[in-house]
């Protein structure tokens, strides 16, 4: 954790709006891109470090026969590994353009990802609070996390990338003195 | 720690049961308890107007047996390149619905036997699809017994040291995959 630059995030404690946020994939299936949500995570920001987490149980698609899927031992395994979650070790800044070094963990197995991303500078919002925004994106190959379901195609290609991209559209309010 | 032994062979002198009586003898031996369910014959085709909250009473029998173990061992045939239907529709009833079905994250592992020479290796590829799609925790591990009718002894034990170095080898992963699983229960509770 000491080669995260701390002057790149604003200091202090800043910790997710959920409400106002979003966590989600996207993947290749078949002819299209497949996107799905996690309705339950967590972010935070201390003293310039960046962390954060998704419960899997917690995943959101259109059916709920494939979020069942989603949560079992076939991709995130729910019961053995509840949480995904990611946490920085590096960071810089070029204007508005982040780029992250960071470890994603996903099914039990830890990952080392770069991260892209934008940030916007701290507001004043309109709870009498502050907030800056978050915008990151990373690619992971799933195999690496032993989630590699897969269907052939009739042509015997695979019908699901092995290619995922994880979203995160984070706005992270300030925690003031006393509150925790 | 209880499995339960499902055979897909309904037939009388199946090499499929023979061997899973085989397997259970190597589960006993690890300590485990094994218990063969015997009611395939008699669930019932699969039909959503029958599967209320008042399902038929064998597949009732069928999802209790299921919920109650703690790892489900699957030995299959294959017809077709595929597995038996009676054991597909038995599946078929576990498995709805879906979100809360007894198999999900169930341990479970399968092996087969045929009388032809591959040993129902497609089978036990499909059904460990179908396991997967289902929601349960499929153990690695194939064990193919094939041209079965030279494999077994006047006393319906596998007559090579080999093959049954196999399934208990596939017996003790399974073992070691449910007691991980209770394991990681107990610390989510």
């Amino acid at each position: 954790m000491s080669s995260v630059d701390t002057q790149v995030l604003p200091s202090g404690t800043w910790q997710v709006d959920e409400i106002h946020s979003s966590v989600g994939f996207a993947v290749d299936y078949m002819a299209g891109t497949f996107h799905g949500t996690f309705g339950d995570f967590d972010a935070a920001v201390t003293d310039g470090v960046l962390k954060g987490s998704a419960k899997v149980a917690s995943v959101q698609v259109k059916d709920e026969n494939l979020a069942a899927h989603l949560q079992s031992p076939d991709f995130f395994d729910a019961q053995a590994h509840p949480e995904l979650s990611f946490t920085c070790t590096a960071i810089s800044r070029d204007g508005d353009r982040l780029t992250i070094d960071g470890e994603i963990t996903i099914k039990g197995h830890t990952e080392v990802a770069k991260i892209t991303g934008e940030i916007s500078d701290p507001i004043a919002d309109s709870y009498g609070g502050e907030r800056f925004g978050l915008t990151l994106q990373t690619v992971v190959e799933r195999d690496k996390f032993g989630v590699s379901w897969n269907n052939p195609l009739p042509s015997g290609e695979p019908a699901l990338s092995n290619e995922v991209t994880i979203t995160a559209e984070l706005q992270l309010a300030k925690v003031g003195e006393g509150e925790c | 720690m209880l499995v339960l032994g499902v055979s897909g062979s309904l037939r009388r002198d199946s090499y499929n049961a023979a061997l899973l009586r085989h397997a259970g003898d190597l589960f006993e031996g690890e300590g485990a308890q094994f218990e063969i369910y015997d009611g395939l014959r008699e669930i019932p085709p699969y039909d959503e107007d029958y599967d209320t909250e008042d399902a038929p009473e064998a597949v009732s029998r069928l999802r209790e047996a299921v919920r109650d173990a703690d790892a489900v061992f699957f030995v299959t045939p294959e017809y077709n390149s595929s597995i038996p239907g009676a054991l597909k529709n038995a599946l078929d009833w576990i498995s709805r619905p879906f979100a809360s079905n007894p198999l999900r994250y169930k341990p479970v592992a399968v092996i087969g036997a045929s009388s032809g020479m591959f040993g129902a290796v497609w089978a036990q590829a499909e059904l460990r699809k179908i396991l997967g799609a289902i929601g349960a925790r499929v153990t690695e591990g194939e064990v193919a017994v094939g041209n079965a009718g030279e494999r077994f002894d006047q006393n319906d034990r596998l007559n090579e040291p080999n093959l049954e170095q196999e399934v208990h080898e596939v017996v003790a992963r399974l073992l070691s995959d449910a007691e991980a699983a209770k394991t990681s229960q107990r610390e989510a509770a």
